[in-house]
């Protein structure tokens, strides 16, 4: 199998990758890890006239805590994320996620930003990104901008970035304090995009009582989902198993998953509200132990 | 069209060839470097044959362009073995405990396994088979790789 044929321009620098980005536009595509990108290339389900590599642009490289926010350089590899033990004592919900990218080969060539720019429902990060309200750094020729989660993902494969922009960092805020953090999936095999998935965490009061709750839903609609209800359901009061299954029903009601070869839209709303049950008992337990 | 040379360092010595950008790793070595060694099974990222490290880790070459690949060291099926065809730890371990029946698989099987005991010296069953998730294996029912990763972490 072969792609078309395409122009490849392998940039050193951030400021040089926007420039081609401003010259050809939407003829040009930001080539990441390509663990996504370059299959679809080969199956020919899409084609650009030319590749921007910023696989050689330094400044994207590795996270680094500023204050209460991690910054995550978009170009980072997932294994390195998944092994960056800051990463995981500041944004754990980071670290337990991605092992279930793919498998160890793909994470030791796709990135952080090539995941969250692809926009794969399905996908770990954009769920992460979206649960934890993640700030998106985006640059292009003509400035920067910082985009909110909740406004970047648009649709399957669809985000706010302009075809002149890199998406260049994730800002993730740091929770203090007795937080827990869980991804649960369904996928039919290891390694598989997942058939429903929740990821989120809480944060405790010394009490006992929910202060903070996220959930996002992976795999359930066309973007990753916010939960809104069921996290208001649940600050505030102090739950049990009980209280859990009734917020992990609210999570998926009103959502209307798509249909596929693993399963029916109905099937897949009954295991997304049980993996957020799973998702959020392991959450609280956790965040009870601190 | 867009030819460009590409330079990498593959199983120690330095290759330098014309190629399109849209030539994958897998072609690069297969038909430049006539290392015919890396198999292409699905070629889209799923089956794991073609598996070969890029600086030490286990990558897809058929994920990966051999332009992104300038200035790196790749190691291939053909670079495990010794000076003297000595089989590694890894190459031996398949031996011995029939981790192979066909062979089409196992270049992926054993490079990824390469990489895997490197990360994780003492795996467990479970971090094994998770391990060993991403190459798809047709004949063995994958026992026999399993023993044969078990053999190499313990030393043979």
């Amino acid at each position: 199998m072969k792609p078309a044929p395409f122009e490849y321009r392998a940039p050193e620098d951030l400021d040089e990758a926007l420039a081609v980005l401003a010259e050809r536009g939407d003829e040009a595509k930001v080539l990441a890890g390509g663990q996504s990108l370059v299959p679809m290339l080969a199956l020919r389900l899409t084609s650009f006239e030319c590749l921007v590599d910023i696989g050689r642009v330094a400044e994207l490289q590795g996270a680094r805590r500023e204050d209460g926010v991690l910054v995550v350089g978009a170009g980072t590899v997932d294994a390195a994320v998944g092994a960056d033990p800051a990463v995981a004592a500041s944004v754990p919900l980071l670290a337990e996620a991605t092992p279930l990218i793919g498998h160890f080969q793909i994470r030791n060539r796709g990135t952080i930003g090539g995941s969250l720019a692809h926009a794969d429902p399905a996908a770990e990060y954009p769920a992460v990104a979206l649960a934890l309200d993640a700030e998106l750094e985006v640059a292009s020729a003509a400035g920067r901008r910082v985009v909110p989660a909740a406004e970047f993902f648009e649709g399957t494969w669809t985000t706010a970035l302009e075809g002149d922009e890199i998406l260049t960092a994730a800002r993730f805020s740091v929770w203090e304090g007795r937080c827990g953090f869980a991804v649960e999936e369904l996928a039919r095999r290891h390694g598989d995009f997942a058939v429903a998935g929740a990821a989120g965490g809480v944060a405790l009061d010394p009490d006992g009582t929910v202060v903070r709750c996220a959930v996002a839903l992976i795999g359930m609609e066309s973007t990753p989902v916010r939960a809104w209800r069921a996290e208001a359901a649940l600050v505030g009061t102090s739950p049990g198993p009980a209280e859990v299954v009734e917020a992990a029903q609210l999570a998926v009601d009103g959502i209307d998953p798509p249909a596929d070869v693993h399963g029916s839209g109905a099937y897949r709303k009954k295991v997304g509200a049980e993996m957020v049950r799973r998702m959020l008992t392991r959450a609280l337990e956790e965040a009870a132990r601190v | 069209m867009f030819e460009t040379t590409v330079e990498m360092d593959v199983n120690g010595k330095r290759w330098a060839a014309e190629v399109e950008p849209r030539k994958t790793l897998a072609d690069f070595l297969r038909e430049d470097c006539a290392l015919t060694g890396t198999h292409l099974g699905c070629e889209h990222g799923v089956c794991g044959a073609c598996t070969v490290l890029v600086d030490g880790r286990a990558v897809r070459s058929c994920l990966m362009f051999a332009v992104q690949a300038q200035g790196h060291e790749v190691t291939t099926i053909e670079g495990l073995a010794g000076p003297d065809g000595e089989l590694s730890a890894v190459q031996e371990a398949f031996r011995a405990e029939h981790g192979l029946q066909c062979g089409f698989c196992t270049p992926g099987f054993v490079v990824s396994v390469t990489d895997f005991l490197a990360e994780h010296p003492n795996p467990t069953d479970g971090e094994i088979r998770q391990g060993l998730s991403g190459n798809l294996c047709r004949c063995t029912g994958y026992q026999g790789i399993v023993r044969a990763v078990r053999r190499a972490a313990a030393g043979g």
